[in-house]
């Protein structure tokens, strides 16, 4: 295993497009393994898109094009004979919108391990309840576990499905807005759990809260209109951007 | 501020009697619908319900309209709409599964689409001519309860591929990338997250459309069912006849015996109707209640 802070995911000049529409411009980045990295700015300008690219669940995407190379671990997961389920079973992923399946919080959790082969019975139980560990739940919902975990709050809704992801034991977790429909308190617990998780895994989240990407990454990238204008070390791009529209961006000036 | 006020409610009670107009205009249309089906139903009601008996539904045909009964052709539509059941259901449910989540939205993907919309609205009696080249003759089943259930699996076909769609369009993407995001199969979300979501709205299409089909006639005379049974379909290959053919042969005699019979003929064909929606409504009614909250 590579030490932290080595690059994960190596990113050389990516281009995407929807149908005739470019979305992404040359991308280049590398994402260091087992840090948290943010990826912020104005709407629309590919955050998602891009982050969508690492699991390649964009190409899920009817007229979704990907050009370039995206290694992760050296792997080039573009690189045709890779199969996407695979990439997905290493790279988990979570949503904007907390999208937990209309089950039971057990089966919410079990779907991952049972697909991938792991029986019903003390082991997925264990598996079970280790995720929801990790994820910072397992105490409000130990006792519920067989109820429908669409009845759960927002905040909770979305803290089950990084359990979700965590329990097909995945080395990296991308998150799309994972806060955005969620209020303060649940915020600073997803932010406080993915400092924990850090220790053990890849985290990118994108966000366009840039208390947020200050407060709990180590590094940031700025994008604006499919453009990576700025990429470098969270206190570097806050104090001291290099761009003049990073500096416009995190001063509120535009966005 | 006050004449603000005024105006305000002036406007607030100018919408009120809007909203009780609309209101009554909906009501009358709905008894108008409403009041037509209930004098149709009180009418056949009023002419079959006397002859309702233990003896007319378990009874063949007979030239005497007070022996005559209709047993041949309850069971001969019970035995036709479970073997329609079993061919179209997973025909259309398939074929729903791979126009929706499998085919790539290219030109013939849309020409297929298209036709199985037009399909549906093809008369019934051009589906009639088709089982009886089809099955009837090119098959050589002859007219058979084979031909009859297979001609109306073809007549069925088109609206459950359609409401089939429908139910699986209406499963949210979320959960679908939620499910691909662990890494599952397409497969695998199909079974086990779109299709047990699906499935209660699938059912309640396809039951529709069965129940659209239990009232045809036309394609069945069309390949020629018998009109007079009297036993009971014993194979696949047997003849048969069925309740709307029944009814059909009993209003085109003479006697008015025999209306009688075709008025409790519609009766019992309108409970079968009304057992099978209220199947639809119950299992509906199951599955949400498991898949919600
Ligand atoms: N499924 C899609 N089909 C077509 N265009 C899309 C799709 N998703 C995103 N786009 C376009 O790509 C651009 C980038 O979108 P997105 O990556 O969602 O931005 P962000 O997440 O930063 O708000 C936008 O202009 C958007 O309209
Ligand atoms: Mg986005």
């Amino acid at each position: 295993m590579p030490t932290a802070g080595e690059t994960a995911f190596d990113i050389q000049n990516l281009n995407c497009w929807y149908g005739d529409r470019q979305a992404l411009f040359n991308i280049s980045l590398s994402i260091p393994d087992r840090r948290i990295t943010a990826l912020i700015g104005p709407s629309g300008c590919g955050k998602s898109t891009f982050i969508r690219c690492l699991n390649r669940i964009n190409d899920l995407i009817a007229g979704c094009r990907v050009e370039g190379q995206v290694l992760y671990k050296k792997e080039n997961l573009y690189a045709p004979g890779i199969e996407a389920i695979s990439i997905r079973y290493r790279i988990g992923m979570v949503f904007q919108k907390p999208n937990p399946f209309p089950k039971s919080i057990y089966d919410n959790i079990a779907y991952g391990p049972l697909i991938w082969g792991v029986k019903r019975g003390p082991q997925l139980d264990a598996i079970v309840e280790e995720s929801l560990k990790k994820a910072a739940i397992w105490d409000e919902v130990k006792d519920k576990l067989q109820q429908n975990a669409q009845a759960l709050s927002g905040g909770q809704q979305q803290r089950l499905c990084i359990a979700r992801a965590l329990a097909v034991e995945p080395e990296a977790l991308l998150l799309d807005e994972p806060c955005s429909a969620l209020d303060p308190i649940a915020t600073a617990k997803i932010e406080e759990l993915l400092l924990a998780l850090k220790k053990t895994y890849t985290i990118v989240i994108v966000t366009h809260n840039m208390q947020q990407a200050a407060r709990v990454s180590d590094v940031t990238g700025f994008f604006l209109l499919g453009e990576l204008v700025e990429f470098g070390e969270t206190g570097q791009i806050f104090t001291n951007p290099k761009d003049r529209r990073t500096e416009d961006y995190i001063t509120g000036r535009f966005g | 501020m006050s004449l603000q006020t005024a105006a305000l409610e002036r406007v607030i009670v100018r919408r009120r009697y809007a909203d009780r107009l609309f209101r009554i205009c909906a009501v009358l249309m709905l008894l108008i619908a409403i009041g037509t089906l209930a004098t149709l139903l009180v009418d056949v009601f009023m002419a079959g319900a006397g002859r309702l008996s233990w003896q007319f539904v378990s009874s063949f045909p007979s030239r005497k309209p007070e022996q005559a009964g209709a047993l041949s052709a309850i069971v001969g539509t019970l035995y036709m709409m479970t073997l329609t059941a079993l061919f179209a259901f997973p025909i259309g449910v398939a074929s729903a599964i791979y126009l929706e989540e499998y085919a790539r939205r290219t030109w013939y993907a849309r020409v297929i689409e298209v036709n199985i919309a037009n399909l549906a609205g093809v008369p019934s009696i051009i589906y009639g001519l088709l089982g009886l080249e089809l099955f009837v003759r090119a098959m050589r089943f002859d007219r058979s309860l084979l031909s009859g259930s297979l001609t109306m699996a073809l007549l069925v076909l088109p609206i459950i591929i359609i409401s089939s769609r429908e139910a699986l369009r209406s499963v949210p993407g979320s959960l679908r990338e939620g499910s691909y995001a662990l890494g599952a199969s397409r497969w695998q979300t199909i079974w086990h997250q779109v299709l047990p979501l699906a499935f209660p709205g699938i059912l309640t299409g396809s039951i529709l459309a069965f129940s659209r089909a239990i009232g045809e006639a036309s394609p069945l005379i069309t390949i020629g069912a018998l009109t007079y049974i009297a036993f009971l379909p014993d194979s696949l290959l047997s003849p048969f006849t069925a309740l709307p053919i029944q009814i059909f042969n009993w209003v085109s005699r003479p006697q008015a015996g025999f209306h009688v019979n075709a008025a409790a003929a519609i009766l019992v064909l309108l409970v079968i109707l009304l057992l099978m929606n209220a199947a639809a409504v119950y299992l509906r009614q199951r599955y949400q209640k498991r898949l919600s909250f």
